[in-house]
């Protein structure tokens, strides 16, 4: 399970940084969006997946899946969730201020 | 303990500060006037010490700065010191009062000038009086900025800021290399003090450290004192006021580089290296800066090749002295006529030299300019300057009766003992030496005539002058020079007024243990020695230059006269533009404004370090895997998750963008589910729903997305990138779990499982950690939140009117 997760991961992480490539402000803001999947996704594997009962007591089960790991995850959902909404944001006022989404015509001002 | 001396070296620094308030409240008394007691007074005082330097005494006064770093302000004095304060307060006091008729109280900011010249001239004295190299180096930079500030004091001229900045950036190229050079003898030897290191010089020699450290100071001083081929800057800082020229350019600043020379010897004399490096640099400065100076037409630029020459000469001799070192016990006396005759060039330099760029100052002050084709027949205009002229020139070309020619001997001599013993090769070599001096004196003689022809000899042309009414100078601006040139002339019949208190001490210090203590050296200096070489070759040196003189006429339209710039200039410069072009076309080419450039470097960066760890580290090869099974149904889910995600690249349509993006958010949500992780599914969940409808809400103002057209050779690149990236992670993370199974510990969500309802009494593990175990975190995290709410209203809400800003 690990090591099919880890090629996942990979391969989110390729997409990632081949949108983060690319011209458009739109593909960047997804791209922001998937790599956070990505990390999500590696902190939990990295800790083993599916071993013992979801980490609440009353399941009275043997052992339970290590909740610390979960407890990072859902700080990061937080973080990135407003990381992005600020991305978002941005990106709307960077095309209603410079009437584009282009970052190849997004390079700084001349005098630089 | 703050002695009488540490005040006197540090009493410019105090006299600096009180000049502005002097300046701005006694307007109608010119400042220079309050600026002259002091060196008047420090002269006074340091002519005190004469007889106890005379009588071998030294003064050691320490004064700790950073003992725990061997850094103290320990003043030194012997011979050597003392005469360098002798002639740094000496000549300051005669540039002061030569700069008050100089400087006019109306038209210049005389607050500056004389700021400026005391932090020089309390810097030059802690330099000469310093026994701590560290110290020796804060005030060598001082020297450096006061200079770079006197030479730009017309600030709004091109030239002046031109010649600032190039002796600023040669002298501090110089300066902070000797303290490489510093801190290497200081990893030999253990301490800054000079004292000490000349006393454990056979350790220092021994050191493989030797030779970069020596290599290292010697570039201090041979850009301090222009020594080929950094003397370039010298006669561009020809554009200081003239008093600045007279004090800094020819007798004090410029003999900094010679004092450390002459002060260091004790610690890396004896070696051959030393000897050939200096010997070596100072010829070739000495013969280079002659036959420049020939080719200048400007009076000033001739003085500084002179000066540039003259700085060789001393340089090579105390190159050649540095051989007295090899005969620890023997017969050295050969040599040391080589430093007697470098500390008596130095005495008969500063006077020299000083008296003629008063002069020079004078003709420039009374007729509006320095070039020599316009100046002539000013002998019978200006009758006391041309004596003091002929007087300085005659002494600098070294005819008799005045010092010059009595230091010239001695640098005859010295040069020709040279041969006398076969060390360091000498006997083949060193034949060269004495020819090399020779051609450079007939040199020296040749400008000298033409210096003292152009300007004073022939007719006055007043139509090439733009002063109409040309007169001798004020009585005020000769005291100075005549002060000078008198002294030229005393020591030239009397030089033995300073052979046993001034030079000799300074010769016992620059070569310590020399001699043992009690002896002195042998100090006789006299006009007639008999029909020696050395009296042929002035002989020679005489008819050659007359010779060449009088064929002037027909050399003086050849390229090599006219061609008055120093080629060095050109590789200054060159090198000067090409640094700057180079490093705009570094930053250009790599700092492209794109993102996506930054991020294939980055990207790349980060390939590079994993993979070379894991290639270090052998990580790859993953030992044991504990893999957990995979349900049936999970290559499903993963199946969609892999196609949405891969499929966003391909899409044109941002609506089939946004519902991509999601798709994939979803199944993570799905997968938390199946990861046994509810509270995270739940989290993800809600969260995907709002960034939906958030993408939706901007989509809308958002253009639609164009098929952007890639070139394949970046498409190739943007792929290897992305595969390699993603690569990275996959081994990374499976080499990170493969160790973390590897490892002995126990994961510390133990005790989490076990206290959550015992300590915090919660049943659901994942909350009691937010909230109680590690509620710090979730407190910063509500307040990223809160500050991702304002930035978001603010974005939208906030229209700037500015230029800048929108």
């Amino acid at each position: 399970m690990e090591l099919i997760m880890a090629i996942v991961i990979g391969i989110i992480f390729s997409v990632t940084i081949y949108l983060f490539m690319s011209k458009n402000l739109l593909r960047v803001v997804a791209a922001t969006l998937l790599l956070s999947h990505g990390v999500h996704l590696l902190l939990l594997t990295m800790s083993g997946l599916q071993r013992g009962a979801s980490p609440i007591l009353s399941f009275d089960a043997e052992a339970y899946t290590d909740p610390l790991p979960q407890a990072l995850v859902l700080t990061a959902i937080v973080i990135s969730f407003g990381v992005t909404a600020i991305l978002l944001v941005m990106a709307y006022r960077t095309y209603k201020v410079h009437k584009t989404d282009d970052l190849e015509n997004l390079r700084g001002s001349a005098d630089e | 303990m703050l002695t009488l001396l540490h005040w006197a070296a540090l009493s410019p620094f105090i006299a600096a500060v009180l000049i502005p308030f002097l300046y701005k409240y006694l307007k109608r008394i010119h400042t220079g006037w309050f600026v002259l007691i002091l060196p008047l007074v420090l002269f006074v005082y340091f002519l005190s010490f004469i007889p106890r330097t005379s009588s071998g005494e030294v003064i050691l006064n320490n004064l700790n700065w950073v003992p725990s770093l061997g850094i103290n302000f320990d003043i030194y004095l012997d011979g050597l010191s003392l005469l360098f304060a002798l002639l740094i307060t000496g000549i300051g006091a005669l540039v002061v009062l030569y700069s008050i008729y100089y400087l006019s109280k109306r038209k210049e900011k005389l607050n500056n000038f004389y700021v400026y010249l005391l932090m020089f001239m309390g810097a030059m004295l802690g330099v000469i009086l310093s026994d701590n190299l560290i110290v020796i180096y804060v005030f060598w930079e001082v020297t450096s900025i006061a200079s770079s500030l006197l030479i730009s004091y017309w600030y709004t001229r091109e030239k002046s800021i031109y010649g600032a900045q190039k002796s600023m950036f040669i002298t501090v190229f110089g300066g902070l290399s000797m303290l490489g050079g510093f801190s290497l003898l200081y990893v030999i030897a253990g301490t800054f003090s000079i004292r000490e290191l000349i006393a454990n010089a056979d350790m220092i020699m021994a050191s493989s450290l030797f030779i970069p450290a020596m290599i290292l100071v010697l570039l201090g001083a041979f850009t301090k004192s222009a020594q080929f081929p950094f003397h370039i800057w010298l006669p561009d800082a020809m554009e200081a006021p003239t008093p600045v020229s007279a004090y800094l350019h020819s007798a004090t600043m410029v003999k900094a580089g010679i004092y450390l020379v002459a002060r260091l010897t004790g610690v890396f004399g004896g070696v051959p290296e030393w000897f050939w490096i200096i010997t070596t640099v100072g010829l070739v400065t000495l013969i280079w800066g002659s036959v420049s100076a020939v080719r200048q037409k400007d009076l000033k630029g001739i003085l500084a090749y002179s000066t540039v020459s003259q700085l060789g000469m001393i340089m090579s001799l105390l190159g050649t002295g540095s051989a007295a070192f090899y005969f620890q016990n023997g017969d050295n006396a050969l040599y040391m006529t080589a430093i007697l005759a470098a500390v008596f060039h130095l005495i008969n330099h500063a006077t020299f030299k000083g008296s003629l760029f008063m002069a020079a100052g004078i003709i420039d002050h009374e007729t509006g300019t320095r070039d020599i084709r316009k100046l002539g027949g000013l002998m019978t205009v200006m009758p006391i300057t041309a004596t003091i002229s002929l007087i300085g020139l005659a002494s600098m070309a070294g005819l008799p009766p005045f010092n010059g020619f009595l230091s010239k001997e001695l640098f005859l001599t010295g040069m020709l003992n040279v041969t006398e013993y076969g060390i360091f090769n000498l006997e083949t070599l060193g034949i060269i030496i004495p020819v090399i001096a020779w051609i450079a004196s007939v040199f020296t003689f040749l400008y000298c005539i033409l210096m003292f022809t152009r300007t004073f000899m022939g007719d006055l042309n007043l139509s090439k002058l733009k002063v109409k009414h040309v007169h001798e100078a004020p009585v005020g601006m000769l005291i100075s020079p005549i002060i000078l040139a008198a002294l030229v002339i005393v020591f030239g019949l009397f030089p033995n007024l300073l052979a046993y208190s001034i030079i000799e001490p300074a010769m016992a210090a620059i070569a310590p243990g020399i001699i043992s203590p009690g002896e002195v050296f042998d100090v006789h200096i006299s006009h007639w020695h008999g029909f020696t070489p050395e009296l042929f070759m002035t002989i020679g040196i005489i008819i050659l230059g007359v010779l060449l003189f009088i064929t002037f006429k027909k050399w003086e339209n050849s390229a090599f006269y006219r061609g008055e710039r120093d080629i060095f200039n050109s590789v200054y410069d060159s090198g000067y533009n090409g640094l700057i072009a180079g490093s705009k076309w570094i930053t250009r080419i790599q700092m492209t404004g794109r993102l996506r450039d930054y991020f294939i470097y980055m990207s790349i960066f980060i390939i590079f370090i994993l993979a070379y760890t894991m290639y270090h580290y052998n990580l790859p090869a993953i030992q044991s895997l504990d893999l957990s099974p995979v349900p049936i149904y999970m290559w499903l889910i993963l199946l969609v998750f892999v196609g949405s995600v891969v499929i966003i690249p391909f899409i044109n349509n941002r609506i089939a963008l946004i519902i991509a993006t999601s798709v994939s958010g979803f199944i993570v949500a799905l997968l938390f589910v199946l990861f046994r992780a509810p509270d995270l599914a739940l989290t993800q969940l809600l969260i995907e729903s709002v960034s939906v409808i958030l993408f939706m809400l901007v989509f809308y103002h958002l253009p639609k997305l164009k098929k952007v057209k890639t070139p394949p050779k970046m498409k190739i690149v943007k792929l290897i990138v992305s595969i390699g990236f993603g690569l990275m992670i996959t081994l990374g993370s499976l080499s990170a779990f493969s160790m973390g199974q590897d490892t002995d510990f126990s994961s510390i969500s133990e005790y989490y499982t076990e206290n959550s309802k015992e300590e915090a009494g919660g049943y659901n593990i994942v909350n009691v950690i937010l909230v109680d175990f590690r509620g710090m975190d979730t407190m910063l995290e509500i307040l990223v939140v809160s500050m991702a709410v304002l930035t978001v209203v603010s974005l939208i809400k906030l229209r700037f009117k500015g230029s800048e800003d929108i």
